[in-house]
């Protein structure tokens, strides 16, 4: 018994460190270097000129884009977290019960999350391109449209389509989160409120959602803050164009850096994401803790 | 009563039971659709391609286009560098959060709460919201084209999600087993190697899984530090066909399938761990 306490008594670093280093070098650091970077005079070459205070701040909100960027950002994080939601509470509702074929559409579910994104969004490109495009054969055989259309040819149609790709890539993770949600809630419950007598959406409503909300909870904010990170997507289909026009403040800091080689500038707009998923970050915690308690 | 109820409620699924299958296999054919269109894309010839309107299937299969695609596109090179630094990453993954996990899910220590929020709140960190800092640091540490810098990114982006998983699972084994090894003479190390590890298996396989597909898709980093074909990986290399005057789709497409199909079935191998170790691990 006196061995065994001994061999407690290791102490935790030889255990943790390791993982804790790489952790501090990779992620941690690179936050620091990011923020530094952002109060710094850099020019084109990446040639460091000391600090300047707030300049690159000021000179990221004279930007003439700035205000129409974050809009749009907004809109593209609540409005895709917010369908995704939608759309993926019915699926997982299907997908929990028993039919023919379920498993082969469970696994048909994961393509696009173990996909790519990158890829898929290539192949969204693809179906949606104004001449050669499965779409536009497909709306045609239909009669639904009579010349070919380009669906990315406006600001409005592009973003919409952007919209669509991304709760395309949501909604497989949010749909496995909601059915795990389902699963603890448990077959005895499901049966006896099926037996009650109310409505199917009476019963949903009243049993079924309340039980998968801390569940729901959690996977929203793990979509906010991917669907706000997210950069392929945009990158891929219309590069943030034409101009600023479909750019969140994603591509916007990307752009600013690796475009316009004005890398503290970048590091600025980059820090204000930065404090957003931070803020989105306490919300998760707080989240967390309230299902912990209930 | 209870045998009313069971006719009542089977013949009621009867009916639910075809609107169920016709909804499940429409969503299964939705989110399919995108790969098929691909599939079809990358058998099509170069002429094909580019008929008005498309056409749904190809006139001539084109197989060929998987043999051609190797002497079209340095794709050996892509492939090599997604498996080297994928695996790599993995394997540091694997190496550095068993111990860690290990020591949390097993003993109480002091500052092991701040090591857990430490790992919760890197969770949450994405590579692309740091790409400047971390575009910064690889290049002060000479780092730039080299498989060294995405093994270590990927390595340090994954680690907080497999400490968590694992942690879970070796909490759930039951320390008298350990204990028993430790009486009859095993080192704490021989017995984590010899019985906690082989109990552990299934969260083993789902981080290892976890972690080879984040790093095996990722794309912002590798696009920003590695600019020599020779050290891009698949989504890179594959995507740069993009801005090309002349996309060849057909090449595109049976790249990107041959690195999707790969990780799409190593995925479904731990489908039914998605259910139930999602959010036990991601998410407690």
């Amino acid at each position: 018994m006196t061995t065994v306490r001994k061999r407690y008594r290791v102490g935790a670093l030889p255990w943790i460190g390791p993982a804790m280093a790489v952790i501090f070098l990779m992620v941690l650091y690179p936050a620091f270097e990011m923020i530094k970077t952002s109060f710094m005079s850099i020019d084109a070459t990446g040639t460091s000129h000391g600090f300047t205070g707030l300049t690159n701040y000021r000179t990221l909100f004279r930007n003439p884009n700035l205000t129409a960027v974050l809009e749009r950002t907004v809109v593209w994080t609540i409005s895709i977290v917010v369908l995704t939601v939608l759309i993926s509470l019915p699926v997982a509702q299907i997908l929990h019960a028993k039919f023919p074929g379920r498993r082969f559409v469970r696994y048909a579910l994961i393509v696009p999350w173990a996909a790519s994104v990158v890829m898929t969004s290539t192949s969204w490109l693809w179906i949606l391109n104004g001449y050669y495009g499965i779409l536009n054969r497909i709306l045609l055989s239909l009669g639904l449209i009579q010349d070919q259309k380009q669906f990315l040819g406006s600001q409005t149609q592009s973003f919409t389509w952007l919209i669509v790709v991304a709760i395309f890539v949501s909604v497989p993770f949010t749909t496995y989160v909601v059915l795990a949600g389902l699963t603890t809630i448990g077959e005895d419950i499901l049966e006896a409120s099926t037996v009650d007598g109310a409505s199917g959406w009476q019963r949903y409503k009243s049993i079924i959602f309340p039980l998968l909300r801390p569940a729901l909870l959690i996977g929203m904010v793990i979509n906010l803050i991917n669907v706000f990170n997210s950069f392929p997507i945009i990158w891929v289909m219309t590069t943030g164009g034409p101009g600023y026009s479909t750019d969140t403040t994603t591509t916007l800091a990307y752009k600013i850096s690796f475009r316009n080689a004005d890398i503290a500038q970048s590091a600025a707009m980059a820090t204000i994401n930065f404090g957003i998923i931070l803020l989105f970050i306490v919300l998760f915690l707080k989240v967390s803790r309230w299902r912990d308690d209930s | 009563m209870t045998t009313v109820l069971n006719k009542k409620s089977h013949k009621k699924i009867t009916g639910r039971k075809v609107t169920l299958t016709i909804s499940g296999w429409t969503i299964a054919l939705i989110f399919l659709a995108p790969y098929v269109e691909m599939m079809i894309t990358s058998v099509k010839s170069k002429t094909e391609i580019l008929t008005i309107p498309t056409t749904y299937l190809p006139q001539h299969w084109t197989w060929s286009n998987y043999i051609t695609i190797w002497k079209q596109l340095p794709l050996a090179q892509y492939l090599r560098t997604s498996i080297v630094v994928s695996l790599s990453a993995t394997i540091l993954v694997l190496l550095l959060a068993i111990p860690a996990a290990y020591y949390v899910g097993r003993n109480k220590f002091k500052g092991r709460n701040a090591f857990l929020l430490l790992v919760l709140v890197t969770q949450m960190f994405s590579p692309t919201s740091l790409i400047i800092g971390i575009f910064r640091e690889i290049i002060r540490f000479h780092l730039v084209n080299t498989w060294m810098a995405l093994i270590l990114v990927y390595a340090a982006f994954n680690m907080a999600f497999s400490i968590w998983i694992l942690s879970s699972f070796f909490a759930s084994i039951p320390v008298e087993i350990e204990e028993a090894a430790w009486i009859d003479g095993a080192t704490r190390m021989q017995a984590l190697r010899q019985i906690i590890l082989p109990i552990a298996l299934p969260g083993l396989v789902t981080a290892f899984i976890f972690t080879f597909i984040s790093a095996w898709n990722e794309f912002v980093i590798a696009l920003t530090i590695e600019s020599s074909p020779a050290h891009q990986p698949l989504t890179v290399g594959l995507e740069s066909l993009i801005g090309q005057y002349q996309v060849q789709w057909q090449y595109l497409f049976a790249g990107s399938l041959i690195a999707i199909v790969p990780v799409v079935i190593l995925f479904a191998m731990i489908e039914k761990y998605l259910v139930s170790g999602l959010t036990a691990g991601s998410v407690k």
